[in-house]
């Protein structure tokens, strides 16, 4: 065997070393994905089926439900828009500042997301900087339903942005010129031109944008007071049912949040083969 | 229909030198008019100025008398060819060249007569259904033609058309460029960095040197009658050797098909240290006393009589080399 692939041989790795290296990284994923992401559907059917929907569809974990699902509908379709228009502008456009805005995208990625919602307590919190114009007007935004849309806007801008941007620049311009000469205007351009050349990069970015909105817990638990069944979102639910030794409860909605990762897992690659066929 | 460039500059950057700079030139009725440079010479500058693509600093550009250099590109209705197609991957071939048809609001039934009539024009009849990346690339850019053309441009565009094809497919599709224009009477302006492609195909010749033009005129005239050291060895191969006559320093230019040679005879004594055969004629390096070296062509038969061999003593005789007083460094 050895005599006319001598190659293949010095490339392979006795057997019991390939044995080992193997098992190292299954008892490692193992360890820490598998046991985790099991436990948690265990602990929620702990009391059956029965128990599993009754603690889902409580009062105060449904609004939790709702509220989630209210925030990521909101802040992603604000994403998409602002993600692409910068991407846009910052592929097709020279101006000043540019390498500023591209700094500045990544900020959310950057600080902290406890300092994230910190920010907005500070600008729209009783004693900050808007806090007294809003008072006078009767409008709440922090510990109510627009200062936890807020936070997670913020939280999630980068992901739209940063997928579609790259993919823009290295596609060129090329056959956005064409469309110029021969009469089309912006937005037949955009969306007849542009928006099939970077659909799947966009889809991709929707994807994750939607799942960091609906998971995100740091800046959220900030704004949010905790106020049960009406500012309590998904993984802030999660937390109080634990601390409350409801651990069926908590266990039930984190199965929720866990299909959601295993969901957005399943999307992503399925996006990724789509891509690669589209490309061949 | 008549196009005009009057004193035209463009800059990029505003400390730099400008990419175009005070270009002039006419683009007439029927006919190619090629702006031909090296790379960094301005001259897809000037196009993309022409089609809209960019915006002149400086200078008018005139189409019928018209001033059209305030006008956004899709006002100018100018036919704009790219060097990589630009064709519009996700759509069919039969929809790239609709496309211009749609923006401008043409019935279906119309527009399906008009796409199957350029279908035929490029000859690529029964390939609508195919979409871009089933082409090969000279099938892409006659797609790129039909596509320029559909809404019928009074101007073409061409930017370096052959430019992302093989050799031989760019040879098979210049000549195709060519019967195109006479058949549908097509008027244009292309750029290219190759004299051959501008020799061949245009009635007009535009040199362009460092964002300037450097000479205007057909391509009999640019190739006989050069205005500077540059055209002369820009356009078409030519020596460029430094001399003096009468007492001043000069520049001498002499294309290889042009220099005699002989065992004995007029002319300075230099060495063979080449031979290349070409088929039909043979090119020699000759070294002469001065150390500068010369390129000769001459025809088969001449150079199996004079049965030359490298390290050969030879008569060279220059004829009538193109003088100019100039500094002028290659």
């Amino acid at each position: 065997m050895a005599s006319g692939h001598p190659q293949v041989v010095t490339l392979t790795e006795p057997r019991p070393v390939r044995w080992a290296v193997i098992a190292v990284g299954l008892l490692f994923l193992a360890l820490f994905v598998v046991l985790p992401v099991v436990s948690v559907f265990v602990q929620a059917f702990e009391e059956g089926v029965d128990g599993y929907l009754a603690a889902i569809t409580r009062d105060e974990t449904w609004s939790a439900i709702k509220l989630t699902l209210l925030t990521a509908a909101i802040a992603v379709p604000l994403n998409v828009i602002f993600g692409v228009a910068a991407a846009w502008l910052i592929s097709k456009y020279k101006f000043p500042g540019k390498n500023l805005l591209i700094t500045v995208i990544d900020l959310p990625f950057s600080v902290s997301p406890v300092i994230s919602g910190l920010i907005f307590v500070l600008l729209f919190g009783a004693r900050g900087v808007l806090g007294g114009w809003l008072g006078e007007h009767d409008i709440q935004v922090i510990f109510a339903v627009p200062g936890i849309v807020l936070a997670t806007v913020f939280v999630t801008f980068p992901f739209v942005a940063r997928e579609v941007l790259p993919l823009m620049q290295d596609l060129g311009n090329d056959e956005e010129e064409a469309a110029l000469t021969l009469g089309a205007g912006g937005w037949r351009i955009f969306f007849q031109v542009t928006l099939p050349k970077i659909k799947w990069g966009l889809l991709y970015g929707i994807i994750l944008c939607n799942a960091r909105a609906m998971g995100e817990f740091g800046a959220v638990s900030v704004v949010s007071g905790h106020i049960r069944g009406e500012t309590n979102t998904m993984p802030l639910q999660v937390e109080i049912l634990y601390n409350e030794y409801d651990f069926v409860g908590a266990f039930a909605v984190a199965s929720l949040l866990a299909l959601l990762a295993m969901v957005t897992l399943v999307l992503k690659k399925g996006i990724e083969l789509l891509q690669m066929r589209a490309r061949s | 229909m008549k196009l005009e460039v009057e004193k035209v500059t463009k800059r990029f950057t505003v400390k730099g030198t400008p990419a175009v700079f005070d270009a002039s030139f006419v683009a007439a009725e029927g006919g190619i008019t090629t702006l031909l440079g090296p790379s960094g010479s301005g001259k897809t500058t000037l196009l993309r100025l022409v089609a809209g693509l960019e915006r002149a600093d400086e200078g008018r550009i005139l189409f019928d008398g018209k001033d059209i250099s305030r006008l956004p590109v899709h006002e100018r209705g100018l036919g704009f060819v790219f060097q990589g197609f630009a064709l519009f991957p996700h759509m069919t071939v039969r929809r790239n060249i609709s496309f211009p048809l749609e923006v401008k609001g043409v019935e279906p039934k119309t527009r399906d007569e008009r796409v199957d009539e350029l279908l035929s024009l490029v000859q690529l009849e029964g390939y609508g259904e195919r979409y871009p990346r089933q082409l090969s690339g000279g099938q892409r850019q006659r797609v790129g033609f039909a596509r320029a053309l559909a809404s019928r441009p009074p101007v073409l565009l061409l930017d370096e058309p052959f430019g992302a094809l093989d050799t031989q497919v760019r040879v098979e599709l210049r000549r195709w460029v060519a019967e195109l224009h006479t058949k549908a009477n097509l008027t244009s302006v292309m750029v290219t960095h190759d004299q051959e492609e501008a020799l061949e195909l245009s009635q007009r010749i535009v040199v362009l040197d460092r964002g300037k033009v450097v000479q205007v005129g057909t391509p009999r005239e640019v190739y006989d009658a050069p205005k500077s050291s540059f055209v002369a060895s820009f356009v078409g191969s030519a020596n460029v050797l430094s001399g003096t006559v009468d007492g001043n320093k000069a520049t001498l230019v002499v294309r290889p098909h042009e220099v005699r040679l002989a065992r004995k005879g007029r002319g300075s004594v230099g060495t063979v240290i080449r031979i290349v055969s070409l088929g039909a004629s043979v090119k020699l390096q000759v070294t002469l006393p001065s150390n500068q070296q010369v390129t000769v062509q001459i025809p088969r038969g001449e150079a199996d009589t004079l049965a030359l061999k490298v390290g050969d003593r030879v008569a060279v005789e220059l004829g009538t080399p193109k003088v100019f007083f100039e500094d002028y460094a290659i």
